[in-house]
């Protein structure tokens, strides 16, 4: 019972961390309609920098989260603004390569910059564990800080979105482009807000990874981002709440399978869930019907 | 009077296809002009050119004394010129309020705001009865008011409208039209695309009848509705 729940509350840990990147994922393609495969990657770059920022100049760990978030909000302003925004009206299929053509550049200048040797992250979440029934379960700081991280941006963005002028602007533009120029809505601007938080999320994503999973190289963005990816969609792509239960599922069916059935197959199991998922919902948990307007 | 707004050599192509062709027209302060035509001939196209959702090739559009033909489309909702596009374009996922206020989006005169909420209700009694609704559960009627209403959110000059009475019951039409007479008669210049030209040209002031791209007729409403080509072609009902 006591290792049950260690594995199921690391694996809401995970899926916290997962729900953080899929709600990148989830709000760009709200809004700009397309899917942000580089998304990954600025998770990996912000580790990086937290990684540069503490172990190498000895930065307090609060400077370092705020840095790794703040150089990946201007990483996805910029990559939004030279490689996605002159595509603005291309076939899909054109901005899909593209991304992928980001995701690639940036694995590969780190590869330069860094070299391929893959670095030990130090933990920047010093917040104590702690052990429940008898010491026979213990959550660890990096635990505590993911699940709350997650719960805070959550209630956060929803309140952002539906409070705020900004936020409204943004449902506008995710319905109805066209609607929402007419109501005098900077789409362009509205798109490239939505790039800063998602990528500022993917920042705090980063710095929470490696602190859970201490190895940092240039391919450390790769699998979690497409886990994420799979999450917002099983959550309903499009969806915040969505990304968030999606994200948790996928975290925790990972772990248990990890931990129940076979950790090489669990993957597999993951992606296997996906495919039912979609079979039987195809617009994921939480996604709309699309309906036909007359 | 004063021209507020006066489009000329108005070219706008899609892909190889030519679809408004040297248009020109003007639309007095304080008038309602309407555009008539069939199905393709440009109607559609013409005002969405004017409120930049689509680029011209070449021509002038001047509004209020500035040209505005390369002024990016959300601009232009701040300086007065309201559209309320084909089809409504509602926010279907989103309440009849945060529609409406997502009208008045350039504005910052919270009180101005209130007021003109109000006024509005007044005018569309049932979108106040269906305030937090989703937009999208509205009938067709219901979400033609609320275009409308969203669209005076902005607190317009000027109000494009494009085919308000497609796809309405008879009794939506008659008030939709009575609608747009009274707001023109609080003073916002209108101009009507509407291929129900009967009831276009029984509230305007002026018409011009586009085919297949070009302008080939204008007058008066009442000249039009006595012209015998513009009976035939448009009226015969």
């Amino acid at each position: 019972m006591s290792s049950f729940l260690s594995y199921l509350i690391s694996g809401i840990s995970l899926g916290s961390v997962y729900a953080i990147i899929a709600l990148g994922y989830t709000m760009v393609y709200g809004i700009a309609k397309m899917l942000n495969f580089a998304h990954g990657d600025v998770i990996m770059v912000g580790g990086y920098i937290a990684f540069i920022c503490f172990t190498e100049l000895g930065v307090p760990p609060v400077i370092c989260i705020l840095a790794a978030m703040i150089g990946c909000l201007v990483l996805g302003v910029v990559i939004e603004r030279i490689a996605y925004k002159p595509l603005r009206g291309a076939s899909s299929l054109s901005v899909l390569i593209t991304a992928i053509g980001v995701s690639y550049f940036l694995q590969n200048s780190a590869l330069i910059i860094f070299g391929a040797d893959s670095k030990t992250f130090t933990s920047l979440i010093s917040i104590p564990s702690i052990s429940l029934m008898g010491g026979d379960v213990i959550i660890s700081g990096v635990t505590i800080a993911s699940i709350i991280a997650c719960i805070v941006i959550v209630a956060a963005l929803m309140a952002f979105i539906n409070k705020t002028k900004a936020g409204q602007a943004m449902l506008a533009v995710s319905e109805d482009t066209g609607a929402a120029t007419l109501m005098g809505i900077d789409v362009n601007r509205t798109i490239a807000l939505t790039f800063a938080i998602g990528s500022a999320l993917a920042g705090i994503a980063g710095v929470l990874l490696c602190s859970a999973y201490p190895t940092l190289s240039s391919q450390t963005g790769a699998m979690p981002g497409i886990k994420a990816f799979t999450a917002a969609v099983f959550g309903g792509i499009g969806s915040i709440p969505g990304a968030m239960i999606g994200g948790m599922v996928m975290g925790i069916v990972e772990n248990l399978s990890k931990a129940y059935i076979s950790s090489q197959l669990s993957d597999a199991i993951v992606f296997a869930l996906l495919i039912v998922i979609l079979l039987v919902r195809p617009t994921g948990l939480m996604g709309k019907n699309i309906q036909e307007k007359v | 009077m004063a021209n507020l707004l006066e489009v000329k050599n108005l070219n706008v192509f899609y892909g190889v296809i030519h679809a408004v062709k040297d248009v020109s027209f003007t639309v007095g302060e304080g008038e309602i002009v309407t555009l008539i035509g069939a199905n393709g001939a440009g109607k559609t196209t013409t005002l969405q050119t004017i409120t930049g959702l689509i680029k011209a090739r070449s021509g002038e559009i001047v509004y209020n004394g500035e040209n505005i033909i390369s002024t990016p489309g959300y601009k232009l909702v701040g300086r007065g010129l309201a559209h309320v596009p084909e089809g409504r374009r509602v926010f279907a996922d989103l309440s009849v309020y945060q529609n409406l206020m997502l009208g008045a989006y350039t504005r910052k005169d919270r009180s101005g705001m209130d007021e003109d909420l109000e006024k509005i209700y007044k005018r569309f009694p049932r979108l106040k009865e269906r305030v937090n609704q989703p937009a999208g559960t509205l009938s067709g009627g219901e979400q033609q008011m609320l275009a409308m209403g969203r669209a005076l959110m902005s607190k317009p000059k000027m109000l494009l409208m494009d085919e308000p009475s497609m796809g309405l019951s008879p009794i939506y039409v008659n008030e939709i039209f009575d609608i747009i007479r009274s707001i023109n008669e609080d003073g916002v210049t209108v101009l009507l695309v509407e291929q129900n030209a009967n009831k276009a040209l029984n509230i305007a002031h002026r018409a011009y009848v586009l085919e297949t791209g070009s302008i080939v007729l204008e007058g008066s409403a009442e000249q039009l509705m006595n012209d015998p080509k513009v009976k035939a072609a448009y009226l015969s009902e």
